[in-house]
C-alpha cells in the first residue's frame, strides 16, 4: 500500500464496517424474501404509533387554561410527581390531560378535587381482576415465574410458596429451572429446604424444559396441588433465552393441557420505562397474566405498571415488601396509588 | 440497543436538525423534544432539568455564529453536554502501596453485584495482570457464596468465603462489628497469605434504606479501609436511581460505578442521573452475562449510543482484538483494487463473526440499526452464507465471474445449491448481493469517503450525521492510532 494519506488502520476500519454492512445487507435481502421465516409481527410498532398521537400540546393547553397562579403550580408538581414515579412521559401527559377535561367540563375545580379525579382514575386503571391466583380446575396449577435477571424471581417464588402453604393443607411442588446462573438452584433448594416443600432439580447446565418435564411428571403422580417452575433470569431482547421458555411452557402443557394456569412475571420496582419492553416480550412467548411488583419497599413507586396494565392488559398480582417469605402481599390498587401519588 | 435506541432522541434531534434558522422559540421546541426523549431514557426529571438549562444557554449563546447550520449546532451543544455530564473516562482503580488493593462492591439487590465481581476479576487477570481473590461477604441471599464459589471456579480463582450460619466462636464475641467485616478481614488475610495482590469484596445486595445492612457496610468500609468501593446499578434502573445512589454514595462515599445489563434495550438513562448526583465516574458497564462482558465506560459512546449514534469507535476497537490486521490489509487491498471474490467475502463474515453477536455489532454501527428495524435477528443468519460460499469450488469462490457471467454459471448455481442443501434462488441472491457489494466497494474507492457512498447508494441513514460533521474515518481513526503510523513518529 502506498504511503498515501489514508493510513492501513483506516483501510482496516472500512474493511469491518463494509464487512458488517455486507451482512447486514445480507439478512435484510434473505429476510425480505422469506417473510414467512422467524417474522413475529411487531406489536410495538403500531402502538407507538398511535401512542405518538396523544403527545404534545396538552401540558401547554392546560397551562393556558388554567392561567398561572395555584392552579398551575398544581397541574406541575401533579405531572412531575408522575414522572418521578415512573409512570412515564406518554402516560402522564395522558393523565394530565385527563385533568384538563375533567376542569374544561367544570368537574374539576380546586386542588383537592384535581388530586381525587387522578387518584380514582389511577385506581380504576389498576384494579378490576381480584389479585388472586388462577386454579386448575384439577390440581396441580402450574404457575410459571419469569423475569429478567436481579428481578426477584427466586425469592418470589419462596414468598408465593409461603402464601401457598400457609393453610398447611396444600402440596407445592417446585421447579429448578434456572440451571444456568450458578447456584441458582442451590438458592432455591435452600428455601424449599426452609419452607418444607420439595423440589425437583437439575444440574447446572441441564436442559431446563427436561427439569419441568420432570417435575410435571411427578405433581401428577404425586398429586401435588401446586406446580412452582422457578425459570432462569434472562434480558427480554435475547431472543434464544426467550424461545426457552416457550419450550418449558410447551412442555408442561404436553403433561398438563391446560397449563400454566398462571404465569407471573417478576418486575423489580425500580425499573423506569424498560419494564413495558420486558413484559411486551415475555407476553410474546408465554401467556403472562400477571405481574409480582418485587422490592416495592424502597423508595422506588413501580408507577410503570400503570402503563403495563394500560396498554398490555397485565394486572399486578402481587406485591413484594421485603427479603422474608412471609414479605409478599396481595395487590391493594388503593394503596398502591395512594403511594404512587405521595 | 440495537433499534430501540434509535427512537428517542435521535428523533428529536433530527427535528432539530431539520429546522432552517435557530431562534429562541425553536430552541424552545427542540428541547422539550429533548426533555421528553431524555424521560423516556428513564433520566430522573431534576438532571433533566439542569442539563436543558446548560444546553439552552449554549445554544442562545451560538444563536449569532454565521455560516454553521443551526441543527448541527444544537446536534453538537446536545451531544457535548451529555459526554461532558457522563465524563471524564476514568478506569483507574486505586491501588494500594503495601497490602493487597481492597475493592469493595455495594448495590441494590439484583443489580449484579456477584457477576460483576466475577467479571471485574477477570478483566484485573487479563488486562491489568493481578491476581485476584473473591470473598464472599454476602451473607444475606440464599446460597450467594456458592454463586461467588462457582464464577471463581470458573476463573480459575481463589473465594475466599466462611460458613453463613457459624458462630462468632469464642473469640469471635469479644470482636465489635459485623460478621460480614469479620469475614472481609480474613479474606483480606486470606489473600496476603496467599500471595494475592487484590481482594474483591461482594457484599450482600440491600435497599438503601436498610439502616441495619446499610450500617454493615459502612463497618466493613471502616474497618478495611477499601481503596475501592464501587456502586454496581442496573441500567434498567428508573427514576429511582438518583435516589439509591445518592443514599450509597452519602453513607459510604463511593469511588466508581460499573453500570450492568446494558445488552438489553434499556436506554440506560441512569448512567446520566448516578453522575449527576453522585459526582462518581461510571468506571465499567456489564454487557452480557459471560464473564467477559465487562467494557471500560466511554462518556462518548454511551452519549452516542442515547443520541442513537451507534457506537462505531467500540467496534473498532472490538475489531483490533479480533482482526489479524495482515489480512486484513491484503483483503482491504485487493478489495480497494476491485479484485474482491468470494473468499474475501467468506472471510469477512467469519470476522464478523468473531466481533460478537450480529445483533450487538450491526447495533453498534450507526443507522445500521434502523436500517435493521423489524428484522429478527437470531445469530445464525450467517450460517447458511456461509454454507452457500464453502460449497464453492476454490476456482469460483477466486473467480466470481465463474458464477456470474461464464456460460457454465447457472449449472454451477445449481451444484452449489444443493451442495449447500438450499434453493439456486438463494444461491442468486447471495451472487447478486456479492455484485452490490462490489459496485459499494468501487463507489468507495472513487468517492474515498464512506459517507457519500451510502448516500450514493441510496441507503438513507446508513451512516451518522456526528456532531460537528465530523467524517467517519476521522472520528474511528482518532481512536485507533495506527501501528505504522506509531512506528514513523518514532523514527
Amino acid at each position: 500500500m502506498q504511503d498515501g494519506a489514508v493510513s492501513p488502520q483506516t483501510w482496516l476500519i472500512a474493511l469491518v464496517v463494509v464487512g458488517v454492512v455486507v451482512a447486514a445487507l445480507a439478512i435484510l435481502l434473505l429476510s425480505r424474501r422469506k417473510p414467512a421465516r422467524q417474522r413475529i409481527t411487531d406489536p410495538h410498532e403500531a402502538l407507538r404509533a398511535a401512542l405518538g398521537k396523544t403527545r404534545g400540546g396538552l401540558m401547554d393547553g392546560l397551562r393556558r387554561l388554567l392561567g398561572g397562579g395555584l392552579d398551575e403550580d398544581i397541574i406541575d408538581s401533579l405531572e412531575e410527581i408522575l414522572l418521578r414515579a415512573d409512570i412515564g412521559v406518554t402516560a402522564t401527559q395522558r393523565l394530565i390531560g385527563g385533568l384538563k377535561e375533567g376542569y374544561r367540563a367544570g368537574n374539576l375545580k380546586d386542588q383537592a378535587q384535581v388530586l381525587e379525579f387522578l387518584k380514582t382514575g389511577l385506581k380504576e386503571k389498576l384494579g378490576g381482576e381480584a389479585p388472586k391466583l388462577r386454579e386448575a380446575p384439577k390440581p396441580p396449577t402450574v404457575v410459571i415465574v419469569a423475569g429478567v435477571n436481579g428481578s426477584g424471581k427466586t425469592t418470589s417464588v419462596a414468598k408465593l410458596t409461603h402464601l401457598l402453604t400457609r393453610g398447611g393443607e396444600k402440596k407445592v411442588l417446585l421447579a429448578a429451572c434456572d440451571t444456568f446462573r450458578a447456584a441458582a438452584v442451590e438458592q432455591l433448594a435452600t428455601w424449599a429446604g426452609r419452607l418444607g416443600v420439595d423440589i425437583v432439580r437439575g444440574q447446572t447446565g441441564a436442559d431446563p424444559a427436561a427439569v419441568a418435564h420432570d417435575a410435571c411428571e411427578k405433581a401428577l403422580k404425586q398429586g401435588y396441588d401446586y406446580l412452582v417452575i422457578d425459570t432462569a433470569g434472562r434480558l427480554h431482547t435475547d431472543k434464544n433465552l426467550m424461545r426457552e421458555l416457550e419450550k418449558i411452557a410447551r412442555v408442561g402443557k404436553k403433561h398438563i393441557p391446560d397449563s400454566p394456569h398462571e404465569v407471573l412475571l417478576v418486575l423489580d420496582a425500580t425499573t423506569g420505562q424498560n419494564a413495558v419492553r420486558q413484559a411486551k416480550e415475555f407476553l410474546e412467548v408465554l401467556p403472562v397474566s400477571g405481574i409480582i411488583l418485587a422490592k416495592l419497599d424502597g423508595t422506588a413507586k413501580g408507577g410503570i405498571v400503570v402503563v403495563i396494565r394500560e396498554e398490555l392488559g397485565i394486572p399486578v398480582k402481587f406485591v413484594g415488601l421485603g427479603e422474608q417469605p412471609t414479605d409478599m402481599q396481595p395487590f391493594d390498587a388503593g394503596v398502591f396509588v395512594d403511594g404512587l401519588l405521595s | 440497543m440495537f433499534d430501540q435506541l434509535t427512537d428517542g432522541l435521535s428523533g428529536a434531534i433530527s427535528r432539530l436538525v431539520s429546522r432552517g434558522k435557530l431562534t429562541e422559540a425553536n430552541i424552545d421546541e427542540g428541547l422539550r423534544e429533548v426533555r421528553k426523549a431524555l424521560l423516556e431514557a428513564d433520566v430522573a426529571l431534576p438532571v433533566i432539568k439542569d442539563f436543558i438549562d446548560k444546553v439552552k444557554a449554549k445554544a442562545v449563546g451560538q444563536l449569532q455564529i454565521e455560516g454553521v447550520d443551526p441543527g448541527q449546532q444544537i446536534v453538537k451543544v446536545v451531544n457535548d453536554e451529555l459526554v461532558a455530564l457522563m465524563g471524564p473516562i476514568d478506569t483507574r482503580i486505586r491501588e494500594q502501596g503495601n497490602g493487597p488493593t481492597i475493592i469493595m462492591m455495594v448495590g441494590l439487590q439484583g443489580a449484579g453485584k456477584t457477576t460483576s465481581c466475577g467479571k471485574l476479576a477477570k478483566y484485573l487477570v487479563e488486562k491489568k495482570r493481578r491476581k485476584p481473590v473473591l470473598v464472599a461477604a454476602d451473607l444475606q441471599r440464599p446460597a450467594a457464596i456458592d454463586q461467588l464459589k462457582v464464577l471463581g471456579e470458573q476463573l480459575g480463582l481463589p473465594v475466599y468465603s466462611e460458613d453463613p450460619n457459624a458462630s462468632k466462636g469464642l473469640t469471635g464475641i469479644f470482636k465489635r462489628g459485623s460478621r460480614a467485616a469479620e469475614v472481609c478481614k480474613n479474606g483480606v488475610k486470606f489473600a496476603t497469605q496467599a500471595g494475592c495482590d487484590t481482594v474483591i469484596l461482594d457484599t450482600a445486595g440491600r435497599l438503601h434504606i436498610d439502616d441495619d445492612l446499610m450500617k454493615e457496610l459502612r463497618d466493613v468500609k471502616e474497618r478495611l479501609e477499601p481503596q475501592n468501593i464501587f456502586l454496581v446499578v442496573d441500567a434498567m434502573t428508573g427514576q429511582d436511581a438518583v435516589k439509591s445512589a445518592k443514599e450509597f454514595n452519602d453513607q459510604l462515599a463511593v469511588d466508581g460505578v460499573i453500570l450492568t445489563k446494558l445488552d438489553g434495550d434499556a436506554r440506560g438513562g441512569a448512567a446520566l442521573s448516578i453522575k449527576a448526583v453522585t459526582g462518581k465516574t461510571i468506571k465499567f458497564i456489564g454487557t452480557g452475562e459471560k464473564l467477559d462482558r465487562l467494557e471500560e465506560f466511554h462518556p462518548d459512546r454511551m452519549a452516542s449510543r442515547v443520541l442513537g449514534m451507534g457506537d462505531i469507535v467500540s467496534l473498532v476497537e472490538k475489531a483490533k482484538e479480533v482482526v489479524d490486521e495482515k489480512r486484513a490489509e491484503r483483503s482491504a487491498t485487493r478489495l480497494f483494487e476491485g479484485r474482491w471474490n468470494f473468499e474475501d467475502f467468506l472471510e469477512q463474515l467469519q470476522t464478523v463473526k468473531k466481533l460478537g453477536p450480529l445483533k450487538q455489532v450491526m447495533g453498534m454501527i450507526p443507522g445500521v440499526g434502523q436500517l435493521m428495524k423489524g428484522v429478527d435477528l437470531q445469530g445464525d443468519e450467517l450460517k447458511p452464507i456461509e454454507a452457500v460460499i464453502t460449497s464453492m469450488t476454490k476456482t469460483e469462490r477466486k473467480h466470481p465471474d465463474l458464477l456470474i457471467s461464464h456460460r457454465t454459471a447457472g449449472s454451477r448455481r445449481r451444484r452449489i445449491a444443493s451442495g449447500a442443501g438450499t434453493t439456486v434462488n438463494e444461491v442468486n441472491a447471495l451472487i447478486k448481493q456479492f455484485k452490490v457489494m462490489k459496485k459499494l466497494v468501487g463507489e468507495l474507492t472513487r468517492g474515498n469517503k464512506l459517507g457519500q457512498l451510502m448516500t450514493q447508494q441510496g441507503i438513507e441513514d446508513m451512516l451518522p450525521r456526528l456532531p460537528g460533521g465530523r467524517a467517519l474515518g476521522k472520528a474511528a481513526g482518532k481512536h485507533l492510532p495506527s501501528k505504522k503510523d506509531k512506528k514513523r513518529a518514532k523514527r
